[in-house]
């Protein structure tokens, strides 16, 4: 689902079609040319429209409707305009949602990217061996279905017989006996945090040791022969070379965490009583749970108004990479 | 000195990394006794009882029939649709075609987690929930974003000449495209629907909402079974898991190469 800084088909040069420049002049003009092109982009403009674009669309109507059990049933359609949106805005738990989200985004972007990093630089360090040991660890912990995993990590912080909490017991912590890591919706999502960030980090780390094999290795020499230190190489050569991947990878991460269902859900389904709850499971909730519809539609739509922001940030740096590469 | 520091601190880091996955493979042979207890055992004679457990349940073989079933249907729709668009999107010259581009490049993050509950209203509208059909379309969309933004770029990749030649040789562009292009897309082909074969296997919350009925379930939705309101069975739950995890881990060994050198590599996270 990314557009990649490396793409992986090398270009060809030669009289390609690229997105800019002159079109080629055509050889034998042929009139079927004229609707053809149409013709194969049919099937999958129509297959997107039905699904993804009616659904986007009909989101938003829901959104301004009365829409709860009784119109799922008698299949009425009840327009309330704003209200729903009025009912949210005002509801203390969406406020909640939209901080925790917030918080919970930005502790796993940041910690994403600063693991990463260290894991991709250690990567590029290390003998081939080594190397291979821990490339094998992380495509493992990349490569795990996040259903899979997210079984694994509630067994892991198991309130009786979770190694977690016999590990906090060995190493001295005794209020560890039967601690409950669900306990609380903080402690809940620390724990998600732990899961997403495992499963994350090996994207970031393989992508950027991938990204430093192909910059030279004189670059390094040299600035060891002027005596820059480690934190000076990395500052002022590393991260200027590196740094569209960063800015991608942080983007593509922010979206990423910012839609985080299935762990938030299946660890926990957004509790203790609610209070583990983004805004994709709250929306969820209000929806499946309380049969809110009109309310669930409007707390997406908000929620797609923020990441079409993210979004669009991500787009126009992708679009000045195709352009700088062209 | 500072080898010893580098080594050791990769063989923790490994060792973190890898913790998870053994833990589940371990904990799924294990007896139940063993299991549960206190102190976590990390000797132990491996057991099947949990695998038991776990294929035994009513319908087992259905839900494998179903993932397996709208995984591949899923994978072959999309290639089929993404390689129509995508060789118009690479080839032709048409108006419209960068919005085309821009949109598919939109559609490629598309926020599903977010349209959860619209596409259950719409697939209840129309009868459509409970369906084997309905999720593999869902899944076909889900994929063709990125199936059709890939192979654009391996059908760009192919020199415009050899094309050419074989059509001044006598070839239909069609006859072109299967004899010259095609071949050429093997690699393409592959790649992409490894990717869409994970997306659409892993896939969790619209088999949540769209097909809870058990005959029309899919594997994610086998392996949250165990934990129930009257207690989990671990060990059936890592059994499952594991069972789930083992393809995938394959695909990604055959794929590490294309997954490093960058090639739609979100289509796995998602």
């Amino acid at each position: 689902m990314t557009v990649h800084i490396e793409d992986a088909p090398p270009r060809v040069p030669g009289p390609g079609p690229s997105a800019a420049g002159p079109p080629p002049p055509e050889k034998r003009r042929r009139p079927r040319t004229r609707w053809l092109p149409y013709l194969l982009l049919a099937p999958a403009v129509l297959a997107l429209a039905a699904v993804l674009g009616y659904a986007l669309v009909r989101n938003v109507l829901i959104s301004l409707q009365e829409f709860g059990r009784r119109q799922l049933i008698s299949r009425t359609t009840e327009w309330t305009g704003l209200d729903n949106y009025r009912a949210v805005l005002e509801n203390e738990r969406f406020w909640d949602s939209v901080v925790r989200t917030f918080v919970f985004m930005a502790a796993n972007v940041v910690l994403i990217m600063i693991i990463g990093t260290l894991i991709g630089l250690l990567l590029n360090a290390l003998g081939s061996k080594m190397r291979l040991l821990l490339s094998i660890a992380l495509v493992a912990a990349w490569a795990m279905p996040v259903v899979a995993s997210t079984t694994v990590f509630q067994w892991l912080f198991d309130t009786q017989f979770g190694v977690v909490n016999w590990v906090m017991r060995s190493i001295g912590f005794s209020g560890y006996e039967q601690h409950n890591w669900f306990g609380s919706g903080t402690s809940t999502l620390a724990i998600v945090t732990v899961l997403i960030v495992w499963a994350s980090v090996p994207f970031v780390a393989l992508n950027l040791y991938a990204g430093l094999t192909t910059v030279s290795g004189e670059i390094w020499e040299a600035a060891r022969m002027d005596g820059a230190n480690g934190w000076r190489i990395f500052w002022s050569i590393l991260l200027p070379i590196m740094r569209p991947f960063f800015l991608i990878t942080t983007f593509l991460e922010i979206i990423w965490v910012f839609k985080a269902f299935t762990q938030i859900y299946a660890m926990n389904e957004g509790g203790p009583d609610r209070r583990s709850e983004t805004l994709p499971v709250m929306a969820y909730m209000e929806g499946m749970g309380q049969n809110q519809y009109g309310a669930a539609a409007a707390i997406s739509v908000l929620t797609l108004i923020i990441l079409l922001i993210a979004m669009s940030f991500y787009f126009r740096l992708i679009f000045r990479q195709e352009k700088e590469q062209s | 000195m500072r080898k010893i520091l580098l080594n050791g601190s990769a063989l923790v880091l490994a060792g973190l990394f890898l913790f998870p996955v053994y833990w589940m493979f371990a904990t799924s042979f294990k007896s139940n006794s063993q299991v549960l207890s206190k102190d976590p055992v990390f000797w132990f004679t491996p057991t099947f009882e949990h695998y038991e457990t776990a294929t035994g349940v009513n319908l087992f073989w259905t839900y494998v029939a179903n993932s397996f079933v709208v995984t591949i249907g899923a994978v072959l729709l999309a290639l089929g649709v993404a390689l129509m668009a995508s060789y118009a999107i690479a080839r032709m010259r048409f108006r419209g075609r960068r919005g085309m581009v821009i949109a598919v490049m939109m559609a490629q993050m598309a926020p599903w987690e977010i349209l959860i509950i619209v596409v259950y209203l719409n697939a209840r509208d129309l009868e459509m929930l409970n369906s084997i059909g309905t999720l593999t379309l869902v899944y076909f969309v889900m994929a063709l974003p990125f199936t059709i933004w890939t192979l654009r770029g391996f059908i760009a990749a192919v020199p415009k000449e050899l094309e050419e030649s074989a059509m001044i040789d006598g070839c239909s562009r069609p006859q072109a495209f299967f004899r010259v292009i095609f071949p050429l897309l093997a690699p393409g082909l592959m790649a992409t629907s490894l990717f869409g074969f994970i997306m659409a296997w892993n896939e969790y919350a619209m088999v949540l909402v769209l097909n809870k009925a058990p005959d029309a379930a899919t594997l994610p939705l086998w392996l949250t079974q165990f934990q129930t309101a009257f207690g989990n069975d671990w060990g059936a739950t890592m059994a499952a898991s594991s069972l789930f995890t083992i393809p995938v881990l394959v695909l990604f060994v055959l794929l590490q190469r294309r997954v490093t050198g960058g090639l739609a590599a979100g289509a796995v996270k998602g």
